[in-house]
């Protein structure tokens, strides 16, 4: 056991130190040498994490750590399964995006502060790494506005482009309104002492009201930092403007700080509840998932699309853990396992893809300068690797076999079919529908990809800078091509991981650590409803008929092959005019769904002055502003400014006036720390 | 061993059968049209044709573009290794349930899809979008429709839900049964490209889907696709009819029962065939925004199935 | 819809028969047409032939009889004979018309479009001519100035039987596999 604690302490402090070390760095150090001790600072401090959550998992021990370093009291740090997992997904997306930074902040180089950059990267990759090990509500909560506080500073680093105050603004607010949701469901928790430590709260008996209370606070203070539809109008704001592997580290690991939260409080420090608790968050998955890929749809803004999905992929998440909260409440363990193994590993497969497709993302946006796909194409023939990487992650976010995202879908499907055997037939119809709307996601989801993918890279360029296009730096193509191999190997590897995420859970709110009536691995065998699957035998499968058939016309078929123009009806050369836009392709699903987007559409004629039959110019604009957060939002903001507004008389500008207030203050708090309790 | 030989022999049967299955439609609604039509061999013959053609390449187009006739070909041929067409329980069964077999033909569509927009044609765009935009809003009615499946057989193993209705032949006839069966044939019309949602003897472009993506294909590339497509119909008939009408696939590998499944195969896929070849002549193509309106009235019938299945429970 | 609308729709159809010219006994000379086309169809194109037509500039009274092919009367797709979109999916072109100053080079993009191996056969008085557009200074001229063709179909307009005739004839020179 002292060996244990000894090497977790070592790979702790390993951590702290490469990631101070990195921060320090970046403020010394100036140029390429200063990017790169960033960088080496980031991956280093990553790969300590990694190993950290690797060791925990495999060990299976959970270290309880003391930290004589910091200087405050209060702080507290326990390493357990859960911990242990996020850890992973912090290492993992931490290494791919420190190695890609060091490429990508070289265009910053005289135009932004990348002192600033490398600080707050670091800091903000450290304080997620704490975040995940707290033990108690003290360190929780600070190292939760630390992660924030640096993630708006990130997000701020291009603070001279369009919007992107404007989007920082957005995410601080919505952050902090979250925050003080989670302040108030930890004091509730801790009952008012914020050094208690989580095992107090585990073992503290809550009146059921104000385990509802703690459970909706929560959900609401996760949620906003998840990104569940409404509280998601932060994500495609700010997920566009930041530095894009920023925006990988966001997306693939910030958000999820949400989903962490949500497990830790609702299933670890409550131990579950009611039925409904697994419903409401059920129904938020599936909304979210829904609207989510619904807006990411129309979206040409290829970052602004990644960020809905960013929105559509949370959801299905929280549908996993729904539907585990569920089946945990009807006294079906095993079943609950499946639901939240089914959301830890949705949960690392979209930190890999998601993170692959913003870090391709921004290596578009850097050989050409913009993230309108309408101005983009024929990027395959001139950034082949990147269109490579790209396309994987576009499979695997799609659920295409056999690749992670496949797996993991398939798991929250398997989770909802066996929703089935809730014994209470009206709670189980649930499950149809939320199946329902997590296929129609997922088909969907194949639909923008094939957009994404097709319109930004394959066909003819549509402007200069995509026709001028270049190959990513070597450092950008590394980030890359981790996150693709591991977007394989997770999907192939299903029968490793998935029994690794069981015992990660073991133990968390009585769930079994053995499951029961099926085994947590691939090919998944049980009782209950829950089918068979084999991500390795399928690629097996899919790689040598694909060999068998490119064997077999090479040697029977005709081997001749001529080069054309494309069929276009004859007509006279091709421009990238002709191709089809991303607006055109989203369009029949803009139809289809015209009741949910609501689009304003706007045309206006110009006629020929001597007669109305000749036409002389036609302008057709149509926009899609989300109505629902007009009109949820547009209120609250009304109010606020308002109260602003009131609450301004107070600076006056009188020194009097404040040295007033400061002495009122100070006899209030003497009376308040002074009364007898 | 023999499980395997069967897993060999019944893809080879099937790879076999299906320009023969395509064929038999047109040839069955050539008749419905008073014409005496092409034989029902007629199909092979085009795909050897095809073979033997030269391939014209786009000069836009990349590598997508090559690569997307084999993901197709090999995604369907992977999917005829996990449907039983012939005997239960394949030794491939737990490789792949049947949700694996529907994003297993996602797989191939989204390759096409891809490869439609590749040589920068604005059919190929059109047809792409479309193709993406029906498959998309098939997935829920797929989805809840195997949810109904499973909920009977406890599975979604494909091995599992055959084996239970034919346990419980009663199950055959079963509300939610019924009512999945018809959504999921309306899905199968939408997915295989099949009138009123689109119609594979179009030359009009503008009307097309599926057509439209492999405009730009020639000579091997186009065989492997229409091929693949072939198939793609006779995977969906041996599900329509092995999952709910299971008798006379063989329990036991023994030669009587294999030729009975074989037979008992060939007389599903030509009911099936008849029944689409009627339909066919009698309905006309929907326009393409009336396709969605279809698509939900089967999801409605297999939420349906689902309800019926639960309350019956 | 009316109720008994399917009823009558079928009993027509059942009523009908099969209209298609019969290969038995009747017109010899169809007959032996279309046994040779079966014929050698198969031994050349594997009984399969794909024919995209093009329109050059013809007054469609060719495509009027084009379509007759593919009428139950005539039923070209019991030889193998079908139409369909592209060129890429194409065997033969099926030229109509003189070709206009505007049909030029879509012509000889359609020919390029087309796999090898590729048959040209030019229908119409027009198409090898230029009929009553002769002179005119809309067209280019007849078909064989812009493509090479295998065979011209003389009539004006030509019957089915002597399109199928022109293909058959076109077949012919496709080199023996």
């Amino acid at each position: 056991m002292t060996s244990d604690l000894a090497i977790a302490h070592l790979l702790l402090g390993l951590t702290v130190f490469a990631y101070v070390g990195g921060a320090l760095a970046a403020l010394s150090v100036r140029g390429a040498a200063g990017r790169a001790l960033t960088a080496i600072g980031a991956v280093a401090g990553s790969l300590a994490t990694l190993a950290l959550g690797l060791w925990s998992l495999g060990a299976g021990v959970t270290p309880t750590l003391a930290l004589p370093v910091l200087p405050f009291s209060g702080l507290a740090l326990r390493v357990d399964g859960l911990s242990a997992f996020f850890l992973v997904v912090v290492g993992v997306a931490g290494v791919a995006v420190g190695a890609y930074g060091f490429g990508y902040s070289a265009h910053y180089e005289g135009r932004y502060s990348l002192r600033l950059l490398g600080v707050t990267l670091n800091l903000l990759l450290l304080s997620l790494a704490i975040q995940v090990t707290a033990d108690n509500a003290l360190t929780f909560l600070m190292t939760w506005e630390m992660m924030s506080v640096a993630a708006y500073v990130l997000v701020l680093t291009e603070h001279d482009q369009g919007g992107t105050v404007r989007a920082a603004n957005w995410y601080l607010g919505v952050t902090h309104a979250g925050f003080a949701a989670l302040v108030a469901a930890f004091l509730l928790l801790s009952a008012g002492d914020p050094t208690t430590s989580f095992e107090a709260m585990r073992a503290a008996s809550l009146s059921p009201g104000a385990r509802d209370a703690v459970f909706a606070l929560a959900l609401l203070g996760f949620s906003a930092k998840a990104g569940i539809v409404p509280l998601h109008v932060w994500l495609p704001m700010a997920h566009p403007v930041a530095p894009s592997h920023v925006s990988a580290l966001m997306s693939g690991v910030v958000i999820k700080m949400g989903v962490y939260g949500l497990l830790r409080v609702t299933l670890d420090l409550l131990g579950g509840g009611p039925a409904w608790w697994g419903g409401v968050v059920l129904g938020a998955g599936a909304i979210s998932a829904l609207l989510g890929v619904l807006y990411a749809l129309m979206e040409h803004d290829l970052k602004r699309l990644l960020a809905y999905h960013s929105v559509e992929n949370v959801g299905i998440i929280f549908i996993g853990i729904g539907a585990g909260l569920m089946s945990q409440s009807y006294g079906l363990p095993g079943l609950a396992l499946l639901g939240f193994v089914a959301a830890l590993y949705h949960t690392l497969n979209h930190a890999c893809f998601k993170g692959l497709l913003f870090l391709g993302a921004g290596s578009v946006l850097q050989a050409t300068h913009t993230r309108n796909m309408e101005e983009l194409g024929g990027l395959i023939k001139r950034m082949p690797r990147t269109a490579l990487f790209f396309l994987v992650g576009s499979a695997a976010i799609s659920a295409l076999p056999p690749l992670n995202g496949f797996a993991s879908e398939w798991l929250v499907f398997q989770a909802l079919l066996g929703g089935a055997a809730i014994p209470r037939p009206e709670v189980a119809l649930v499950m149809p529908i939320a199946v329902a709307m997590l296929a129609l996601t997922s088909g969907l989801a194949v639909a923008c990809f094939v957009k994404a993918f097709g319109i930004t890279f394959l066909a003819l360029p549509r402007s200069t800078a995509a026709e001028n296009a270049r190959e990513a730096p070597p450092s950008m193509q590394v980030g890359m091509l981790m996150l693709a191999i591991l977007c394989i190997a997770l999907g192939l590897g299903a029968s490793l991981v998935v029994p690794a995420l069981g015992g990660a859970l073991a133990g968390l709110g009585g769930l079994p650590a053995v499951p029961i009536g099926f085994s947590l691995e691939m090919p998944l065998r049980v009782s209950g409803t829950v089918g068979e699957m084999s991500p390795v035998l399928v690629a097996a499968g899919l790689l040598l008929l694909g060999g068998i058939t490119w064997i077999a016309l090479r040697l029977l078929a005709d081997r001749r092959l001529r080069v054309g123009e494309t069929w276009g009806c004859g007509r006279f050369g091709q421009t990238p005019r002709m191709e089809y836009t991303a607006t055109a392709f989203a369009e029949p699903l803009r139809r289809v769904f015209a009741e949910v987007y609501r689009p304003t559409q706007d045309l206006s004629i110009d006629f020929h002055p001597a007669s109305r039959y000749f036409v002389e110019s036609i302008e057709y604009r149509s926009a899609i502003h989300p109505w629902f957060e007009q009109a949820l939002y547009t209120p609250v903001l009304r109010l606020l400014r308002g109260a602003a507004h009131r609450v301004r008389r107070l600076q006056a500008g009188s020194l009097h006036l404040y040295l007033t207030y400061m002495t009122i203050v100070l006899v209030v708090l003497l009376i308040v720390a002074r009364w007898p309790r | 061993m023999t499980g395997f030989l069967l897993e060999a022999a019944q893809v080879l049967l099937a790879l076999a059968l299906a320009p023969g299955l395509v064929g038999l439609i047109r040839w069955m609604k050539a008749r419905l049209q008073n014409r005496r039509g092409a034989p029902v061999r007629q199909p092979y013959l085009e795909l050897r044709k095809l073979f033997r053609k030269e391939v014209v390449l786009s000069t836009n187009a990349s590598w997508i573009f090559r690569a997307a006739p084999f993901v197709v070909f090999a995604s369907t041929v992977a999917v005829g290794f996990l449907v039983p067409l012939l005997a239960v329980p394949l030794p491939f069964d737990e490789v792949g349930d049947l949700l694996v077999v529907v994003y297993l033909l996602l797989l191939g569509t989204f390759f096409l899809a891809l490869a439609g927009l590749d040589p920068g044609s604005a059919f190929g765009g059109m047809g792409s979008s479309r193709e993406m935009t029906v498959a998309a809003l098939a997935e829920p009615t797929l989805a809840v429709a195997i949810f109904a499946l499973a909920l009977g057989a406890g599975s979604t193993n494909l091995g599992q839900i055959v084996g239970r209705t034919m346990a419980d032949p009663l199950a055959a006839v079963s509300p939610g049964h019924l009512l999945a069966f018809a959504a999921l044939f309306i899905v199968m019309l939408a997915e295989t490209g099949r009138l009123p949602v689109d119609n594979p003897a179009t030359h009009l472009e503008l009307t097309m889907i599926h057509e439209a993506m492999v405009l730009e294909y020639s000579g091997r590339y186009l065989a492997l696709i229409e091929w693949a497509a072939a198939l793609k119909l006779l995977i969906f008939f041996a599900l329509l009819g092995n999952l709910f009408v299971p008798w006379g696939v063989a329990a036991t590998l023994t030669p009587t029962a294999l030729s009975l499944a074989v037979g008992a195969l060939l007389v599903k896929l030509v009911v099936l065939a008849a029944a689409v070849a009627i339909f066919e002549t009698r309905v006309a193509k929907l326009r393409l925004f009336r396709v969605p309106e279809l698509l939900s009235a089967s999801f409605v019938l297999a939420l349906l199935a689902v309800t019926s299945s639960f309350l019956l429970r | 819809m009316r109720a008994g609308t399917n009823a009558l729709l079928f009993a027509k159809i059942l009523k009908l028969g099969l209209a298609t010219e019969p290969l038995g006994p009747g017109d010899e000379g169809l007959l032996h047409l279309a046994r040779s086309v079966e014929e050698r169809t198969l031994r050349l194109l594997g009984r399969a032939v794909a024919i995209r037509e093009v329109d050059a500039g013809s007054c469609n009274g060719c495509e009027i009889e084009i379509t007759g092919l593919t009428s139950p009367v005539y039923d070209a797709a019991r030889f193998g004979i079908h139409f369909v979109a592209s060129p890429r999916h194409a065997d033969l072109l099926l030229v109509t018309g003189p070709v206009t100053r505007n049909m030029e080079i879509p012509l000889r993009k359609t020919y390029e479009a087309t796999p090898d191996p590729k048959l040209v056969v030019a229908v119409g008085d027009c198409a090898r001519t230029c009929g009553v557009f002769q002179s005119s200074y809309a067209i280019v001229g007849s078909v064989d100035a812009v493509v090479p063709v295998d065979v011209f179909v003389a009539g004006c307009p030509p019957e089915p039987a002597d399109i199928l005739r022109g293909i058959l004839a076109a077949l012919d020179r496709l080199p023996k596999r």
